[in-house]
């Protein structure tokens, strides 16, 4: 037998891995270098973390920037043909803008986002985990806006009638009776969005952001064996997406008590 | 200009697609405190537009709406100050899906006339009783049958504590045997003396409880008159043929 990669280091393996039996001694040591040896397993959890965070930021930031977009497209749509004076070209500018944002946003590829915020735009900054949140969530504010858009149409037309013959305002409409509608009618979309960005963080690597998957990456290369290594990484993403499906869908079901 | 006025529409015009459609073609009436108004006419004659423009749901393209001698069509004006004293109850009834009834009744008030929760699910527990609904308190709008949603609705209004009530085709949309139980309240409300603006198809209510009767056709007011002498002696040929119709 030549020698495999797995003899490159026999000597630093502990003694009672090497005295085990031959079928167990194997599968063992691939574990010892991939996770143990080294502290390996401090990448994994480092890659996590700033998965998770970068995640959890552009969450935000998406979200945030959504509601925005989405409220500007929404009024300019139902409401610009009535507007007159310096309110509608105010809000004609804004509606344009919200516009250009989503074309170029949905239209162009995330890692190379990414890479402009980070290697042009940023490029004084090797803050790569913030230019990550931040590239991530400019991009999810795109599709978070769409997805709130068409929630908004959603709510019938009735809703914000009977809101305003009350007298409540426009605003106060939109927050007290249509977005808590709105909001509920999308949050499976809204999931699907955060499940998609969490995955999406995977090429923060690009602009050496030591995420997950970059975790996984490395540490296949300093063992010479990407199988253990790039099986974890998959599994954390699977069963980070599992519990967060599980945990919408609990939401799902105390929202919808309403429609019983 | 009599200080019983509440509501005096004044040549209202509401125009679509640049006067190409004329849904108000020039209507002037005046309502006054106590009055219970119906507005009956064929379907597209702009009887609810015309409903709608009096809290400025539907803006005007011309004429005027004074409200309590303001005139609410004029853009300086904080509508939604006005709207507080108009209540409003629509065909679909729009409820608020998301809350319960009783949230329904004290959001409104709690909000806009800043209330205490107790304060106001005190008023809205009590309008409850009057309807016969206050053990659905607790209840979301799905639960509850089409004339039952359109009782909180009313009183959903009624929690403002509005000086006029708008009704746009209250029971349009209810099953037959539903239609008595919304008509009972709005009837107890007139009674009550209630100033009451009311679309409706229902030529009984316009008898019993109606103080005048507008007809509308094509964008104008067509002939108004007490119920009594309107149903029984109409002037207009347009309205002699829609009467001949519906009765």
């Amino acid at each position: 037998m030549g020698p495999g990669p797995a003899k490159l280091w026999p000597t630093v393996a502990p003694q009672w891995i090497l005295d085990l039996p031959e079928w167990l001694e194997e599968f063992c040591y691939d574990i010892y270098k991939c996770f143990i040896f080294d502290n390996r397993y401090e990448m994994y959890i480092e890659g996590l973390g700033n998965t998770l965070l970068m995640t959890l930021l552009a969450l935000l930031i998406g979200v945030m920037l959504g509601v925005v977009v989405s409220l500007v497209r929404v009024t300019w749509d139902k409401n610009g043909a009535q507007m007159r004076g310096p309110g509608k070209l105010i809000l004609a500018v804004f509606n344009w803008l919200c516009k250009v944002y989503l074309t170029v946003i949905r239209g162009t590829p995330v890692v190379v986002q990414l890479m402009i915020w980070y290697f042009v735009v940023f490029s004084t900054s090797r803050n790569g985990l913030m230019i990550g949140a931040f590239a991530f969530g400019i991009n999810s504010g795109a599709y978070v806006a769409e997805i709130f858009r068409g929630g908004i149409m959603a709510v019938e037309t009735g809703q914000m009638e009977a809101g305003r013959s009350l007298g409540f305002g426009y605003v106060a409409t939109m927050r007290h009776i249509i977005l808590p509608q709105a909001f509920k009618a999308v949050l499976p979309t809204l999931a699907n969005e955060f499940i998609v960005l969490l995955k999406e963080t995977a090429v923060a690597g690009y602009v050496s952001v030591c995420d997950l998957t970059y975790a996984g990456n490395i540490v296949g290369g300093n063992a010479f064996d990407y199988l253990l290594p790039l099986l974890l990484t998959a599994a954390i993403y699977l069963v980070m997406v599992m519990f967060f499906t599980w945990l919408v869908g609990k939401l799902e079901r105390r929202l919808r008590t309403s429609e019983r | 200009m009599s200080d019983n006025v509440i509501i005096s529409a004044q040549n209202v015009q509401k125009y679509f697609k640049g006067g190409e459609i004329k849904a108000l073609d020039g209507v002037s009436t005046d309502i006054r405190r106590g009055e219970v108004v119906v507005v009956i006419g064929p379907s597209g004659s702009g009887k609810s537009t015309f409903l709608r423009c009096l809290n400025l749901l539907e803006v005007p393209t011309g004429g005027s709406i004074l409200f309590n001698g303001t005139d609410i069509t004029d853009k300086k004006v904080n509508i939604n100050r006005h709207r507080q004293k108009m209540g409003m109850v629509f065909q679909h009834f729009n409820l608020f899906p998301h809350m319960t009834i009783l949230q329904n009744m004290t959001l409104a008030p709690m909000q806009l006339l800043k209330k205490s929760r107790a304060e106001a699910e005190e008023k809205a527990m009590a309008l409850l009783e009057r309807v016969g609904l206050a053990d659905r308190a607790n209840a979301y709008p799905s639960q509850l049958s089409g004339g039952q949603k359109q009782r909180i609705a009313i009183v959903r209004a009624l929690c403002m504590e509005p000086e006029v009530m708008l009704f746009d085709e209250p029971t349009s949309a209810l099953d037959p045997e539903m239609v008595g139980e919304v008509l009972d309240v709005m009837k107890e409300l007139a009674h009550e003396g209630m100033t009451m603006v009311v679309v409706t198809h229902e030529m009984g209510f316009a008898r019993e409880v109606g103080s005048r009767v507008l007809f509308m056709d094509e964008g104008k007011l067509v002939e108004e008159n007490t119920p009594d002498e309107f149903f029984a002696n109409p002037q207009n040929e347009r309205t002699k043929l829609f009467l001949s119709k519906v009765l």
